[in-house]
Formats: C-alpha cells, structure tokens, sequence
C-alpha cells in the first residue's frame, strides 16, 4: 500500500490535521448495560468499544479456582464487522495475545485477595476498529471494572506512540498504523506511572524509545481524568447520606 | 450508633483521601503513610475510620447479615443456599431449629425453596456458614421475591426504617428486606404490584434527594391519603 501524500506535511501536520503530540477525540460512557455488573463504552476517533464486567462470582471451571485471590480473566473480541474486510468471528492468534495481556494488566492493579475463588471477568467488544483497539478496549474496561465496584489501586489508561516518517506521533490512526515504522502501546497505572503492558512493534532508537514512552505516559494522564468524568458523570446526584441498617434489618426480624 | 459527618464526596479508585489524623477503613488502601480511595463510592468518616460506602459492586456476606437465600441443592447433613454472592452458602443440620435426621433434610426444606437466614460465620478464605436458629429466621413461602442492586437495600429501608414502613403502611404487605438485595413481599397481589412499583422507584432514584416524600406521594396518589400511619 502506498500513500499519495506523505503522513507529515512540511508542517508536521498530519493527515488527519492532528499535531504531532495529538490525541484522537476520545468519549467515555460509564454503565450503559444493564444486566452486566459494570460496562462502559468508548469512542476513540474511529474506535468503538463496548466493555463488560461480571463478577466477583465462582470461578468455573473449579480446578482453576485459586483458594487465596480471585482471577481476572478477560476477553477480547473483534465484531465480524468492525474492519473493512469481514474479520473471520472467533478467537485467533492476535486475540488472544491481547486478552491475556489485558488481564495481566488488570491482575495488577485489582485487589485479587479480597475475593478468594472467586472470578473477574472482563468483556472487551471492539464493534468498529481504527488503530489502537488494545488501546481502546483496555481505556473502557478500566472503566467498566471501576462501574462494577471492583476495588482497585488505580484505574489503568493505555495510550500509544508511533513514528512515522521519522517523527515521533502519539495515538496512531489507521495509515499510520499501517505505514508508519514503529508502535508502541503502553498501559500504566497514572498515579505511580507503573507500566502494566508495553508492546512494541518496528523500530526505535533508545532516545526514541525513551522519548516515546513518556509521550504515552503524558498522554495517558489526560485520557485518566476522562475516564474519571465519566464515572463521576454517571454517579453525580448521589447527595443523601448512607444509612446504618444492620439494626433496621434486626428489628424487622423482630417485627415479622 | 456514631453519627456520620455530612461531607459528601464521590471518589473513584486511586483518588487520595485527604485524612489527617484517620485510618484507613472499608473500600480504602494505604500505600506510602497515604490513603487512597479502592473503588467507586461515597466517602464517609465516621470513628477515626475512613470508609468507601460502594455504589455497586457484588454482595459479599458478613457475619451478621440477614439475607433471603434460595435452596440450590441438598446433602445428607447440609442444605446448599444461593444467596446472591459469589460464594455458596451452606446451612448445617445443627444450624436449623429442627431435629433432622442423617440423610433427611429433603423432608424440611426442599430445593428451590427459599429462607430467611442468616449469616453465622465467613472465615479468611471466605467459607461461609448460615444460620437458622435465631428467632424470625424461618422458610419463607408465599408472596414474591424481588431482586435490586444490595448497595440500595439502605435507601429502600431508609433512616430508622422510614422507607419500609411508609410501604408496609399503604400496602399492607409483609415485607422483608435482605441484605444481599433480596425482597421478600406477601399481601393481596394489587398491594404487591404496587410495592414493587415502589421499590423500583427507589431503585432507579437511589441518588435523589427527598426520595420518601415522593415515594409517599406516588403511594397516596394510588391508595389516598388515608392509608398514611
């Protein structure tokens, strides 16, 4: 595939008009499913992704149950119809290198000992994809374990960094993706800038590299407050105060 | 009971609780001499303590908790209760106010009945272990059972049981309410079809200020003022 214009211009604009350190327009939707425990769904440029989470509940099978912490087990899916050639439906290879990475993701930041035996299970639906879905998907299933109660460290935000035509460009779209020299998705816990996944794809140099990383870290920082928008957005009203009801519920005993 | 302090604060897992001088209590972490929120919900203080109080989130059962379970599977000494958490919850043949003979539980209590218990123990690994013996506890039969989300069950009951009497009052239903978010309501099937409305109500309006007036007006728009006690 070759492109008739260069993906910088000679203002180091790219051709989607973005600059060079440029997020996508990103939107965030907190507890849009009503019969998952927590859900969310994303807007990522081009992106679209639906997350779900059940759980704690009886990890199945039992032989994988672990009797001292909890598993966090995720899936990544792609819809038949989220690319432009028909995705073949089903678990492949890239799919499910992503799900384990997500869950390893994952298995760091939530507090596995709180539930022994017990199973998370995280759903991830890219419905339309653009570049950057492991991105993505991982930035809406934060959300969506937040939305369910999980207790965790920290939600978890992943952003990428590319380089194209020699030039370091955050959030990769599509061509660039696709024509670009190098990638490099990175989730990171934003309070203590942990890194819970890094992949990289083609190549940079170490300054590059070094470069890179922080680009996405910085990045990530910004698409965290959105995601905590979106839960504060989504429990805003909550105003009366909590009530203590273990005597209520004695004395209800009492009465019947 | 202490009171609770008025400050209201949404936080979301990982924000900084600023607390000097507090502990750090339920839904919280500590990392660094710092307090950090663990998951979604209402910041609370209350005896030196710093609490989370989780706006969703699964049941999980503590000592203590009178639930509404539901009878999944039988042995020769044990019934196997579902009770809205992602633990089994056996109920010992020592643990019911009956003398059952070894291999006769089937004649009590049969699957897919259900009972009011409670919760005797939850050891570190999570086991838990039910109880039956204490007074009111008992199969439940009749009526209907409704499910909501148990981070609401405070609001259906409200301050003092507020909420759940106003209903009890107009519906003239028996109700109880559990702690793993299960409802148990009897009375005439109009009266049931309404509480339920209510407790829906409740539900979809957890947030809302002044929720049991306009409970009790939905009420009296339905049944008349004069049902009010």
């Amino acid at each position: 595939m070759e492109l008739e214009k260069p993906l910088l211009d000679e203002n180091k604009r790219r051709i989607d008009g973005r600059a060079v350190d440029e997020l996508r327009p990103i939107r965030i939707e907190a507890g849009v499913l009503k019969r998952a425990d927590g859900s969310a769904y994303l807007e990522w440029g081009e992106n679209k992704v639906l997350a779900a989470v059940y759980g704690p509940r009886e990890a199945h099978p039992r032989h994988r149950q672990d009797p001292a912490k909890a598993l966090v087990q995720c899936r990544y899916n792609m819809a038949a119809f989220s690319v432009s050639d028909r995705k073949r439906p089903g678990p492949d290879r890239r799919s499910v290198e992503i799900s384990k990475v997500i869950s390893d993701a994952f298995s760091f930041v939530v507090f596995k000992e709180q539930f022994p035996r017990t199973s998370v299970d995280v759903f991830i639906e890219i419905l339309q994809a653009e570049a950057g879905t492991r991105c993505a998907g991982l930035t809406a299933a934060a959300v969506a374990l937040a939305d369910a109660g999980i207790p965790m460290r920290d939600l978890v935000v992943s952003c990428a960094t590319g380089k194209a035509d020699g030039e370091l460009i955050l959030d990769p779209g599509k061509e660039e993706d696709n024509l670009g020299q190098a990638d490099l998705p990175v989730a990171v816990v934003p309070r203590t800038e942990d890194i819970v996944l890094m992949q990289m794809d083609g190549h940079f140099t170490p300054e590059e590299f070094r470069k890179a990383l922080r680009m996405s870290i910085d990045a990530c920082k910004v698409i965290y407050e959105i995601q905590k928008d979106a839960l504060r957005t989504k429990y805003a009203v909550t105003t009366e105060e909590p009530v203590e009801v273990q005597e209520t519920i004695d004395t209800q005993i009492k009465e019947e | 009971m202490v009171e609770e302090t008025v400050k209201r604060e949404l936080v979301v897992p990982g924000d900084l609780l600023d607390a000097p001088g507090l502990k750090p209590g339920v839904g919280t972490f500590s990392e660094g001499g710092k307090i950090y929120a663990a998951m979604l919900g209402i910041r609370t203080e209350r005896a030196g303590y710093i609490n989370i109080v989780p706006l969703g989130g699964r049941y999980i059962p503590r000592p203590g908790d009178a639930v509404i379970g539901k009878i999944v599977d039988i042995g020769p000494s044990h019934w196997l209760l579902e009770i809205n958490s992602p633990y089994p919850a056996p109920l010992h043949t020592n643990e019911v106010p009956w003398r059952v003979e070894y291999g006769d539980t089937a004649r009590y209590l049969d699957v897919e009945d259900v009972c009011l218990i409670k919760v005797l123990s939850v050891d570190e690994t999570k086991r838990v272990q039910l109880t039956m013996k204490e007074h009111g506890l008992r199969k439940l039969s009749g009526g209907q059972i409704v499910e909501i989300s148990h981070s609401k069950v405070p609001r259906v009951i409200g301050k003092k049981g507020s909420m759940i009497s106003l209903i009890k009052g107009f519906t003239k239903c028996r109700m109880f309410v559990g702690q793993n978010g299960r409802i148990w309501i009897d009375g005439e099937v109009d009266d049931i079809i309404n509480a339920i409305q209510a407790i829906k109500k409740i539900e979809d309006e957890a947030q809302v200020l002044g929720l049991t007036e306009s409970v009790a007006s939905m009420l009296e728009e339905i049944y008349g003022p004069s049902r009010v006690e």
